[in-house]
Formats: structure tokens, C-alpha cells, sequence
């Protein structure tokens, strides 16, 4: 379990954008990680800038991520090593305005267009 | 349609002889009285969402559930003053841990707000 989580660790800390779900972006298996997954790409953040982890086929990953976070459930989202949220927050920074802000910020999304139009409303 | 309660609202039902159109199960329960308990809430709202939840794989891999594993919950408390909204979500999945960890609680839906921050809202409802 130690080790595990201590891989996932440093998972978290070596890729810029990680995402603990249950199933893949491409095939969810839950409303709440598809909705964390739909918003990032609504922000514009490239599938390959998403690093994901099915939860579903790892239970011990499954609870090694909820110790290491002391967040009961997923979808968990961490961007540079940070425990961002879940789905509420992330939903609720997207409607702020404060996702893209840190998205942009960090890389993981392009920063405004400006006069181009926009790919995705 | 999800279903809703409320403590008074069950009381008030329960001293009035009307019929209650749903008793809350023993979860929500809980999760009533230790909310109420912790945040003295000025609105409180615990809606059970699990039915919409049924057919997922992770519930349908323990059939289906036992109806009480999805909530809605939206609670306005003076004790979320000054706190960042993970701080928030923290407080709450926190007291809730009992029901996470040994009686099948599996996901919630979180709004917290502040009185002031509810006010400026409109203070109605939140969904």
C-alpha cells in the first residue's frame, strides 16, 4: 500500500495534470469523473496533457488515492502536484473563471484566443 | 425526480397527520442530524440523488446499492466563513466519514455557502 501510494505520489508530482477517475476521458464510467473530463476539454486542455487513472480496474489505487488525499471519492483532479478538487470544485472554478485562470497559468490550456474565434463555446 | 427533506419539514408533516410521502432511510438520517448538529445550518437541504446512480458500474457491481449511496446536499453555515471551498467539502466529508467508510455512502454533490454568500444568491433554494 506504502509503495503504492508512494508511486501515485509521485505520479501526481511528475505529471503537470492528473486525473483519478472511474474509467478513461474517452469512455467514462461515471457522471461525476465525465463531467470533470468534459470541462477540461470545454477549456480547451489537449487529451494528451491528461494524465488518468482508472480507479475501477485498481481498487488499491482506488484507496491509496483517497488516503493519500484524505478525499473520500472520485474523480480527484491535481494539477502540479496539487489536490485541485472534485467534481463540484472543479465544476464550480469552470464557472468562476478561476480553472482557466489556473489552466492557462500552469500551461495546460492555450490562454485566450482573442480575436480568433472560438473553437469550443 | 430526486427526493427531499428536511428535519422540520418531517416534523411539521408528522404533528400535522399528513401522510409523509417518504421516510428518510437510515443514512440520510444521519447525515441530517450530524449536519444539523456541526453547522447549525440556516438552510439545509439533503436530497437523496442514488436512484440516478443505480445502474453504474460501480453500484451495479453491489446491486444496485441500497438506495442510500448519492446525495445532494446544500447547506448554508456561518461556519464556513473564511474557509476556502475544499476547507468546506473537507469539513463535511469529515463528518460524514462513518458513512463513507462503513455505511455505503459512495458520492456527494456539495453546495456550502455562507449566510452572506447564500443572500447575495437571492436566498432561495439552490437548485
Amino acid at each position: 500500500m506504502f509503495a503504492r501510494t508512494g508511486l501515485k505520489t509521485l505520479a501526481v508530482h511528475k505529471n503537470p495534470l492528473v486525473v483519478f477517475m472511474k474509467g478513461s476521458p474517452e469512455a467514462p464510467q461515471c457522471g461525476f469523473s465525465r463531467a470533470v473530463c468534459q470541462i477540461l476539454d470545454v477549456q480547451g486542455v489537449p487529451r494528451e496533457k491528461i494524465v488518468s487513472y482508472n480507479c475501477l480496474e485498481d481498487q488499491e489505487l482506488r484507496s491509496a488515492i483517497k488516503e493519500y488525499s484524505e478525499w473520500p471519492t472520485i474523480p480527484q483532479v491535481y494539477i502540479k502536484g496539487e489536490f485541485v478538487g472534485g467534481c463540484d470544485i472543479i465544476l464550480g472554478m469552470h464557472q468562476s473563471g478561476e480553472l482557466e485562470n489556473l489552466l492557462i497559468k500552469e500551461g495546460l490550456a492555450p490562454p485566450l484566443p482573442g480575436d480568433e474565434p472560438a473553437a469550443k463555446a | 425526480m430526486a427526493s427531499t427533506s428536511t428535519a422540520s419539514a418531517e416534523a411539521d408533516a408528522a404533528g400535522a397527520g399528513r401522510t409523509a410521502a417518504r421516510i428518510p432511510g437510515p443514512v440520510e438520517t444521519a447525515i441530517q442530524q450530524k449536519l444539523i448538529e456541526a453547522f447549525e445550518p440556516v438552510l439545509l437541504r439533503v436530497y437523496n440523488d442514488s436512484s440516478k446512480h443505480a445502474h453504474h458500474s460501480a453500484m451495479r457491481a453491489q446491486g444496485g446499492g441500497n438506495g442510500e449511496t448519492h446525495f445532494a446536499i446544500h447547506l448554508v453555515s456561518p461556519t464556513f466563513k473564511g474557509k476556502t471551498v475544499i476547507a468546506r467539502h473537507r469539513l463535511v466529508n469529515a463528518l460524514l466519514a462513518e458513512e463513507f467508510n462503513e455505511k455505503g455512502l459512495h458520492a456527494l454533490s456539495l453546495r456550502l455557502k455562507t449566510p452572506e454568500e447564500w443572500e447575495k444568491e437571492g436566498g432561495g433554494e439552490m437548485r
